[in-house]
């Protein structure tokens, strides 16, 4: 019933059409050929700032957020330098990058991989970013850490805690400032030994991704290796609000500690059950109760209240610092925006910085020559003491905090106490250790 | 020609036209203009628009034509990214056998969910997709990790075994997806004057297999089968009174849209092999009823239209910050400036979905035969044609051209 | 047996909100015929009417206090409430404190006219769409009140606490006998669920016992019906959408110290809710509540370690896993009226 005219010379007509169709993007020329993807030519270089601004991160984003447009204002030249003044590499003077002015542009990464790399994508292919950095969660930046390497761009971690991301899914584009599960269990340990002794039982609850696989496994290894029975690990769904039906089984369990491996929206409210359900008062073989949040934040602590009095944690960095290089950084953040910046702005307006400086010691934007003058950089003067980007993960090694939440806090940001410096010899893992093997750097990528 | 008549011959042509050049016409702004920020023609946006245009016109097949309103088709596409991606890990990063496996795993999953689901229609059968779809994202998610990967998404490794390609390139990276050698990746950019031009390798594939999709949906439509699924809609009662019996028909559109679903999971997950599980959840299958709305469900070219709508605005409007508000306006005298960015600021950025949402009702309100029916309603405007029958208001109108 | 009873009241807690939720959703569709994709956004404003509250007890101004510096090394801002300064230290404090049941009261006219407005505005103009159209309009209503709170309160949840009197938490066992701390649960917890049967028993007891509950009863058997014999049954169903909107505005109101109230709380629930209705019965009450409690329960059972232990991530799936097997078995739920909507 068709009326097809299938002739020959009709036949020829649409090929021929097709073809020239078919060949189009050939003729044209392509563009100038660059060495490496997103090549700034021109007067100004373009950062992508991917965090997250919905969802269950937002705040930690908004503050990353902040920190970024203070460092990209220090790098340009403006504001009072912040830890520009302290840093031990003195190569920025506040003239942009190798002369560049920097500019940047954000995308919301929603704390889902998928936006997070549509957002990176379109950062990468649309605005001709030549970093990407920023997110608040390991899952995410796993995700565009990949992605960066594949599109030959840098990728500066900002709040990731997984061993993950330096470790089985470490990328050679990639580099991560903020410490990692590792360390939290190996600065922790002594002090919870010191604190609670050293029988006793740990009853784990972890989310259920790969920060919260990660996270559990550092702090069951460390805690064991002191002494402490781990009586059971339960996982819990990442998305859950109500943490009672997973409180319930621990007030029968045995065990005398509770560790949290939640972080963000997952700790603050369960949390809140715990103590809700009298985990606090409660006495079990003759201890008291005791609960412990190995990743803290300062955002975390405000959200749960009173409920962290005296509930031990860590964190890569705290405002109440005392050496140059914090209270520099405090000063700047927080006459720029009337509080005080959290350890996520820290970390990520470290990375910008260093990122910065990388690119104007190698004298290229190229990705393989950042990550040569990165890897085993040793530097100072950014709030964490000395500090080396070791070459074999591009993981920063430095001093960690173990903080408590404060019995009698002073105002809404003096949450926090720090209890202990963990040294960073403390922390330092070797290349090759069993919770960090499984992938490969691989070789840097320049891209186009 | 292909068998078609021709008004359906010459829509086809127009959207293989409009796919075709859409490098063109997606970046009418010079790179250096402050309108640049409205250009959507990079690589990744221009496949989001053909993928989820797949989507769409596969939805369109159940929604438009039978009225089955299934909130679970996000599985589909879940299940159609992992299977892809398994298969670049396990066999070859060439496309091909990935999309051929995501296509027929999606279609087997839907058979057994349709199966289950049109049981029931009305709204038990949507609530029956919802839970299907709920379900199987918390599978993924949480309890079938070993297979998904959870939260983190599947992502291709270093030592993926595969049989009939290599591990890793010589330069230690992950080898890239390609047909046949042709690398999906690679872009050819053309600078003309200040106007840039992207033509991406994956782009085309995924147009191509957009358009022998919109022109296998217009056989269905215009088909017997097409007739039947028509029929089921108007008035089921009758058709199984006239000796008919539906549940097949049903179930073959339910499988052959979940098959598209799979096809959109499949490409995107060779255009950016990642498979993360928040494409499973029922909020994804709400952006492409939306999508389908949107464009006019039971039309051909409305549910294209609404996905490129819809994944224009997410990619574009969501990036418009306050900083982009402020060079815009900045000709206004300052204070007004700063009264109108407050102004609109929730409704661009990460407020979008609030101008999403209001954008979806004003649609089911007052034109829900969506932007088609927009459109044909000015066209009519335009030719002053006396019609006087208003279609019935209903999203579910009859399909007209 | 103590880790049994822990579970079953946890999950007769969960239970509460769902049958709340559900008992709405089901007089909107009972009454009005009208699917509300909208009612999980009820109960997150519902939640959000303690926050206002809270919030607004707590405006403060500041004085500045010489003697404390604050962290940059200036003096410190002190604030204080003016609740504080009118009532004094004392009564100021504990205001705030109860502010979430005040908010019981101050969020009952604005739930009511919330649904007023809705109901006039929206939904009445679709009575005679289909169901898809209503479930597609209340969903775009869903994403925009949701886009709207999250404007304006922020993306990240905000702790909303209960007052410090039930703060703690109860010893359960001793009331039936088992030892000391063997079962202890939250107060709050406890409170919710009461609250939850007063409002359902006030409910039930409204429909039951006034006339206006009659008329209403008859309107959802056979609303022509009822038209015919004259009465204006169009006034009552918005009245009773507004009650629908309340009940959902308060136990939305209650959770809020539960878990702190986000803006996307309201979808969160509405899936669920929905499944559940469907479970219990599309347009039967009784149903709906018996099913919320039921589904609360299950849930809670199956997060259990040792069910867990059986199947692996069963507490995920297993109320999605009910509800279909019930859609497939009996599809007029547990206690819907026969041949209403089997097709």
């Amino acid at each position: 019933m068709s009326n097809s005219n299938l002739t020959r010379r009709g036949l020829m007509k649409t090929s021929a059409l097709a073809g020239a169709g078919l060949a189009l993007p050939t003729i044209f020329t392509a563009s100038s050929a660059s060495a490496f993807t997103n090549e700034p030519t021109g007067g100004t270089v373009t950062l992508g700032f991917n965090v997250p601004q919905s969802g269950p991160y937002a705040d930690e984003g908004a503050d990353e957020l902040r920190a970024y447009q203070l460092a990209v204002e220090h790098l340009n030249g403006g504001g009072d330098g912040g830890m520009m003044n302290t840093f031990s590499s003195k190569v920025l003077q506040g003239g942009g990058i190798l002369g560049k002015k920097v500019e940047f542009v954000t995308g919301d990464t929603q704390t889902k991989s998928d936006a997070a790399r549509a957002s990176a994508k379109s950062m990468i292919e649309k605005d001709g970013a030549i970093m990407i950095t920023g997110g608040s969660s390991s899952g995410v930046a796993v995700a565009v850490q990949g992605l960066c390497q594949e599109a030959g761009v840098i990728f500066m971690a900002g709040l990731t805690h997984s061993n993950d991301t330096t470790g089985k899914d470490k990328k050679a584009n990639g580099f991560r400032h903020f410490f990692n599960a590792y360390m939290s269990a190996a600065a922790l340990a002594p002090v919870l030994q010191k604190l609670y002794g050293s029988e006793r039982k740990a009853y784990h609850l972890t989310a259920d991704y790969t920060w919260g696989w990660t996270q559990e496994e550092s702090i069951a290894a460390a805690t064991e290796a002191m002494g402490w029975e781990t009586v059971n690990k339960v996982r819990t769904p990442l998305a859950a609000t109500d943490f009672s039906s997973y409180i319930a089984p621990v007030l029968n369990s045995g065990a005398d500690v509770l560790v949290l491996n939640h972080y963000g929206g997952n700790m603050v409210n369960s949390l809140t059950n715990a103590v809700q359900f009298g985990l606090r008062e409660k006495q079990v073989n003759g201890k008291n109760f005791e609960i412990v949040v190995p990743l803290y934040s300062r955002l975390m602590a405000r959200g749960a209240g009173e409920n962290v009095k005296g509930i031990h944690g860590s964190t890569n960095w705290h405002w109440s610092l005392q050496d140059d290089a914090s209270k520099a950084f405090v000063k700047s953040f927080g006459e720029k925006y009337g509080f005080p910046p959290s350890q996520a702005a820290h970390t990520v307006y470290c990375q910008t910085l260093l990122y910065a400086d990388a690119v104007m010691r190698a004298g290229s934007f190229n990705p393989c020559a950042v990550v040569e003058a990165l890897e085993g950089f040793e530097f100072d003067g950014l709030g964490n003491g000395k500090t080396l980007y070791r070459a074999d993960d591009h993981q920063c090694f430095k001093d960690v905090l173990v903080v408590r939440g404060k019995e009698n806090p002073t105002s809404e940001f003096d949450l926090l106490e720090v209890v202990e410096v963990t040294p960073a010899a403390q922390v330092t893992y070797p290349p090759d250790h069993p919770m960090f093997a499984g992938g490969a750097l691989g070789n840097c990528n320049p891209g186009a | 020609m292909l068998g078609l008549n021709k008004k359906d011959l010459s829509l086809l042509l127009i959207v293989a036209f409009l796919a075709l050049c859409a490098p063109f016409i997606l970046n009418p702004f010079p790179s250096d203009s402050s309108l640049a920020q409205f250009n959507a023609g990079y690589p990744d946006l221009m496949q989001r628009f053909v993928i989820f245009g797949i989507f769409a016109i596969g939805f369109n097949i159940l929604f438009g034509l039978t009225g089955y309103l299934s909130f679970g088709h996000a599985a589909f596409l879940g299940v159609g990214s992992y299977s892809a991606v398994w298969m670049f890990k396990l066999l070859s990063m060439n496309v091909v056998p990935a999309i051929v496996l995501s296509v027929i795993v999606a279609g087997l999953f839907s058979v057994v969910i349709g199966f289950v689901s049109l049981r029931r229609s009305g709204i038990y059968f949507s609530i029956l997709t919802l839970a299907f779809a709920q379900m199987s994202f918390n599978l993924a998610y949480s309890v079938l990790t070993p297979i998904t990967n959870g939260e983190t998404g599947l992502q291709l490794t270093l030592d993926d075994p595969r049989i009939l390609g290599a591990s890793r390139t010589e330069s230690g990276g992950i080898p890239v997806t390609n047909f046949f050698g042709l690398d999906m990746r690679d872009t050819y950019e053309m600078v003309v004057g200040p106007w840039a031009f992207q033509f991406n390798n994956g782009y085309y594939l995924c147009a191509i297999l957009m358009l022998i999709s919109f022109y296998l949906a217009i056989r269905i439509f215009r088909s017997p089968f097409g007739m039947m699924l028509r029929a089921i809609k108007s008035n089921n009662t009758r058709m199984t009174y006239t000796g008919l019996n539906a549940r097949p028909y049903t179930l073959a559109a339910f499988v052959i849209s979940g098959m598209y679903a799979g096809l959109a999971g499949g490409l995107l997950a060779s255009m950016d092999p990642l498979a993360g599980a928040e494409r499973m959840q029922w909020t994804a299958s709400g952006e492409v009823v939306l999508m389908t709305i949107l464009g006019g469900a039971g039309t051909l070219i409305g549910p294209v239209l609404g996905a490129g709508f819809i994944k224009y605005f997410e990619n574009i409007f969501s990036k418009i910050n306050d900083g982009v508000l402020h060079t815009w306006f900045g000709f206004m005298p300052d204070g007004l400036e700063d009264l109108v960015v407050t102004l609109v600021h929730p409704f661009v950025g990460k407020g979008w979905h609030l101008t999403l949402g209001l954008v979806f009702m004003l649609v089911v309100i007052f034109l829900p035969g969506g932007l088609v029916e927009g459109g044909q309603r000015i066209g009519r405007l335009f030719r002053r044609k006396k019609s006087g029958d208003e279609a019935k208001k209903s999203t579910q109108s009859t399909p007209a051209e | 047996m103590d880790a049994i009873i822990l579970q079953i009241l946890n999950g007769l807690d969960k239970g509460s909100a769902y049958a709340l939720i559900a008992l709405g959703l089901t007089l909107i569709f009972g009454t009005l015929g009208v699917v509300n994709f909208a009612h999980g956004a009820l109960f997150m404003i519902g939640a959000f009417c303690a926050v206002t509250l809270q919030r607004i007890l707590n405006i403060s101004f500041e004085t500045i206090d010489p003697t404390r510096t604050d962290f940059l090394g200036n003096p410190m801002k002190v604030k204080t409430t003016y609740v504080e300064t009118w009532f004094g230290p004392e009564v100021g404090a504990s205001i705030i404190d109860w502010a979430v049941p005040l908010a019981i009261l101050f969020s009952i006219p604005i739930m009511i006219g919330i649904g007023f407005i809705m109901e006039r505005g929206l939904i009445k103009h679709f009575y005679k769409r289909p169901h898809a159209d209503q479930i597609l309009v209340t969903f775009g209503l869903a994403i925009v009140l949701q886009e709207v709170i999250k404007f304006f309160y922020g993306a990240n949840p905000i702790p909303t606490g209960a007052p410090d009197v039930f703060k703690g938490s109860f010893d359960f066992g001793m009331l039936l006998g088992f030892e000391a701390n063997a079962i202890i649960y939250p107060y709050w917890r406890l409170v919710y669920f009461a609250f939850a049967a007063v409002i359902i028993g006030a409910v039930f007891s409204f429909l039951q016992f006034t006339t206006f509950g009659m008329v209403v009863r008859a309107g959802m058997a056979d609303r022509e019906t009822v038209g015919l014999l004259g009465i204006n049954i169009d006034k009552r169903f918005t009245i009773m959408f507004g009650i629908a909107a309340a009940v959902a505005g308060l136990a939305g109101v209650m959770y809020a110290p539960i878990n702190s109230p986000n803006y996307h709380m309201g979808m969160d629930f509405l899936v669920l809710s929905f499944v559940v209705v469907v479970v219990g019965g599309m347009g039967s009450l009784p149903g709906a509540v018996l099913a919320g409690f039921l589904l609360g329960i299950l849930e809670s059972f199956a997060s259990m370690n040792e069910i867990k232990s059986i199947i692996p991530g069963i507490d995920q799936i297993i109320i999605y896993l009910v509800a279909i097997i019930i859609l497939l078995t009996r599809p007029r739920g547990l206690m819907g009226r026969k041949g209403v909507m089997e097709d």
